[in-house]
């Protein structure tokens, strides 16, 4: 099989004949956010195909994970999308605790909560940002984004002890508690987030070019979204209040009252508007943990020293920052897991490039993919 | 008429040919430092918007860094592709660069104090920009490169369009001038400078300006016209294949006629070396004034780099032909029936001022307006095939 696809011919009217353009676009391109590689066919300046391909990054995660034990594998998975490290560590202590049945101390939820709900500003900074730069401003959006980004790991340095991967969290459990100073510099940093959060907001939603370029661009349908598979922002922009905060509840959230942005018509304003609105939702939870939260363990005693699973199998699912993070496990005893499987959203919402990108221009194709927010950690596993 | 107004006698008492030659030479090596500058200065005000330093490590404020990229990529290695042209390829960057040392030769950057003054320059201008487009569409062509063919074909389709209000623009001042000059010699650039000592012409065409502004803008593929070379699409555009020197020839390029074009544009709008006042303040003044108001059109150009995110290309056409192209072709007739009945000078500032603010508004009121929805069908012409 070609990597390229075929050329495809047209002859016209006249007798006069054209041939496709095909453009590779990545591994490495800017654009790219990482090594996705897709070819498009164009015609002129308009899409008329787009194949994608992947797997520049895989590095076998769900292979890893059966080969070590639970606890070392922790380290694979804030490797999935790094963006949000945090999330992705919550995703997979869910499935391990629901297989071997352990119990979560209270204040242990409430920090993996208010820990995986920075990581989704986080991670949604790095979006604003990153397609700011896709629609064409000159890093701005980027470098405001990252101003924020920074502040947030640096506090994920203080409690945890590293930036992107913290491997904080344990079956049962969280690392270690908070530090003693963790309640004022969480308000401090959600202060700085939400300023953050409105200047990109008037940088980016109030620019003429920029509304103009993303409103009604590569509108999507619900039952398109659902038929493809697309979960997180971009579903939640076709209307559908689809959160498995709200539609799955689990760990805390059924004690916290939060709001689910939705969009309208699924275009590009829509996704981007409605991950906007999320990082304030996204705040409210975290200072509501913080008034919620009490002293306590947050490591549950009765775990024992080599976790061993007999048999079990589950699928947990999560709420990640790119949709929903799936993670299916399957214990046949020993202290290792049989089968791993990891449904990662930014691969399932790629299902529906194709059908997006087809009929725009190339400019438009990029920010199509840009506002998809992959992360090929998560798509190449 | 001759074909050029001497700039007083040559220098040291030379022949003429070895005149222009020695201050040919003088202009590209004082072109050289301040696109130097240039760069550094556009990173140092992109920077201060983005809240970061910028360079500061080589020498004081980094002040040395341009000049230690320039040696950088003077040596770093020519590279040609296998599949490009070469001749073609290689060419490139010197047929961009002409055109806009051409340009530079003619403009007067004091009263009387340039390399040549033309009769005709401000034709001139226009006539050697154009020519700026045969380089890039080579490069464009000859690399062998799809990014850097659909950059070459953008700029090729960008170039036309703005071609025309930009011209049409300059018409407008120039037909103010021709009523103001005596003789026939209103399009000499030096004598428009000079018939400005009461007032700029901004004052008297301020649409014109802005309409002249945009398009300059569009020329010299800054934000948000920045189409061909758009980065986070076509990686840079037509110069994608160039390293070491052929690639700062086009970074040069770019950057003298940057340079090139505020101060053409500070001589024929903000009144070049000419005080509001009028008082005559000797030729260093004079100088220094030229390339002071050049130097604050250019960081407008910066600042509007930093903030704007980039057009796509129909919206690009758009703005152009049903936009500018009108605005600048009620403008010339407004002026047409000022000056011949001639009507009080006034009026050509309140006619232009009204379209200018009509312009302004038009583009706030858009960007206030809440994000309106469904321009489906605009989209969507082409069927998703089917595998």
């Amino acid at each position: 099989m070609s990597i390229w696809p075929e050329e495809r011919t047209y002859t016209h009217a006249d007798g006069f004949e054209t041939v496709d353009m095909t453009i590779n676009i990545g591994p490495q391109h800017p654009a790219t956010h990482g090594v996705f590689r897709m070819v498009l066919t164009v015609d002129g300046e308009m899409v008329v195909d787009c194949e994608p391909y992947i797997g520049y990054l895989h590095r076998g995660l769900e292979k890893l994970t059966e080969n070590n034990d639970y606890r070392q594998a922790m380290g694979f998975w804030d490797r999935t999308d790094y963006l949000a490290g945090m999330a992705c560590e919550g995703a997979y202590c869910m499935a391990v605790e629901k297989l071997a049945g352990i119990e979560v101390p209270e204040r242990a939820e409430y920090i993996r909560v208010m820990l995986m709900e920075l990581s989704r500003i986080n991670s949604h900074f790095m979006f604003l940002g990153a397609f700011g730069a896709d629609v064409g401003s000159f890093g701005t959006s980027f470098v405001y984004a990252w101003r924020e980004r920074e502040r947030i790991y640096d506090l994920f340095e203080e409690v945890t002890g590293d930036r992107m991967f913290p491997t904080y969290f344990r079956p049962g459990g969280v690392a270690m508690d908070l530090p003693e100073n963790f309640e004022p510099r969480v308000r401090w940093l959600l202060g700085s987030i939400r300023q953050g959060i409105e200047d990109l907001d008037r940088l980016l939603t109030g620019n003429e070019i920029f509304v103009e370029r993303c409103t009604g661009l590569s509108p999507l349908a619900t039952d398109r979204a659902i038929n493809m598979g697309v979960t997180g922002p971009v579903l939640r922009a076709t209307g559908l209040p689809w959160d498995l905060r709200k539609a799955e509840p689990y760990s805390i959230y059924p004690r916290i009252a939060f709001d689910i942005p939705t969009g309208r018509q699924g275009d590009i304003f829509d996704r981007y508007f409605v991950r906007l609105a999320e990082m304030y939702q996204s705040a409210r939870i975290v200072e509501q943990c913080l008034e919620q939260i009490e002293p306590g363990l947050v490591l549950n005693p009765k775990l024992p020293k080599n976790l061993r699973i007999d048999n079990g199998e589950c699928y947990v699912r999560n709420e990640g920052t790119k949709g929903e993070y799936g993670v299916y496990a399957l214990a046949r005893g020993g202290n290792k897991p049989y089968r791993m499987k990891l449904r990662s959203p930014s691969f399932c919402n790629l299902a529906g490039l194709r059908e997006m990108v087809v009929g725009n221009y190339v400019a438009d194709a990029i920010i199509i993919l840009g506002s998809l927010d992959i992360v090929l950690g998560e798509v190449d596993k | 008429m001759s074909p050029y107004v001497a700039f007083g006698d040559p220098i040291f008492g030379i022949w003429n040919w070895l005149d222009v030659v020695v201050r040919t030479v003088l202009l590209v090596t004082v072109m050289t430092v301040v696109v130097m500058y240039l760069i550094y200065g556009e990173r140092k005000v992109v920077a201060r918007m983005q809240q970061r330093l910028g360079p500061m490590r080589t020498g004081p404020y980094g002040l040395w860094q341009s000049f230690a990229d320039a040696i950088k990529l003077v040596g770093k290695e020519d590279i040609r592709p296998t599949g490009a042209d070469r001749w073609v390829f290689e060419s490139a960057p010197f047929a961009t660069f002409i055109p806009v040392l051409m340009v530079l030769v003619t403009l007067p950057f004091a009263e009387n104090w340039g390399v040549r003054n033309l009769a005709l320059g401000m034709f001139f201008v226009f006539a050697v920009l154009g020519l700026n487009i045969v380089g890039i569409m080579m490069a464009g062509l000859g690399s062998g490169n799809k990014y850097a063919l659909l950059g070459g074909v953008r700029a090729a389709a960008q170039m036309i369009s703005y071609e025309i209000p930009l011209v049409l623009s300059l018409l407008a001042v120039a037909m103010v001038a021709g009523a103001h000059a005596t003789g026939d010699n209103a399009l000499n650039l030096n004598v428009i400078s000079t018939l400005q000592e009461d007032r700029p012409f901004i004052v008297l065409q301020p649409l014109a300006f802005l309409i002249f502004f945009t398009a300059m803008l569009s020329e010299l593929h800054r934000a948000p016209f920045d189409i061909p070379v758009a980065e986070s699409e076509i990686v840079g555009g037509y110069f994608v294949e160039y390293s070491g020197i052929r690639w700062s020839m086009f970074q040069l390029t770019e950057y003298a006629a940057m340079w090139a074009f505020s101060i053409f544009g500070s001589i024929v709008f903000l009144g070049g070396w000419e005080w509001p006042g009028g008082q005559d303040i000797g030729w260093g003044w004079q100088l220094a004034l030229t390339l002071g108001k050049s130097f604050f059109l250019i960081l407008v150009i910066f600042w509007v780099r930093t903030t704007v995110p980039r057009l796509r290309i129909d919206q690009l056409m758009n703005f152009c032909w049903k936009v500018l192209l009108p605005m600048s072709i009620v403008q010339i007739i407004a002026n047409g029936f000022i000056l011949v009945y001639e009507w009080p000078e006034e009026l050509l500032t309140v006619t232009s001022g009204i379209g200018a603010v009509v312009l302004i508004a038009i583009i706030i009121t858009r960007a206030l307006r809440r994000p309106k929805q469904s321009l489906v069908g605009a989209y969507r012409q082409v069927q998703v095939p089917v595998r």
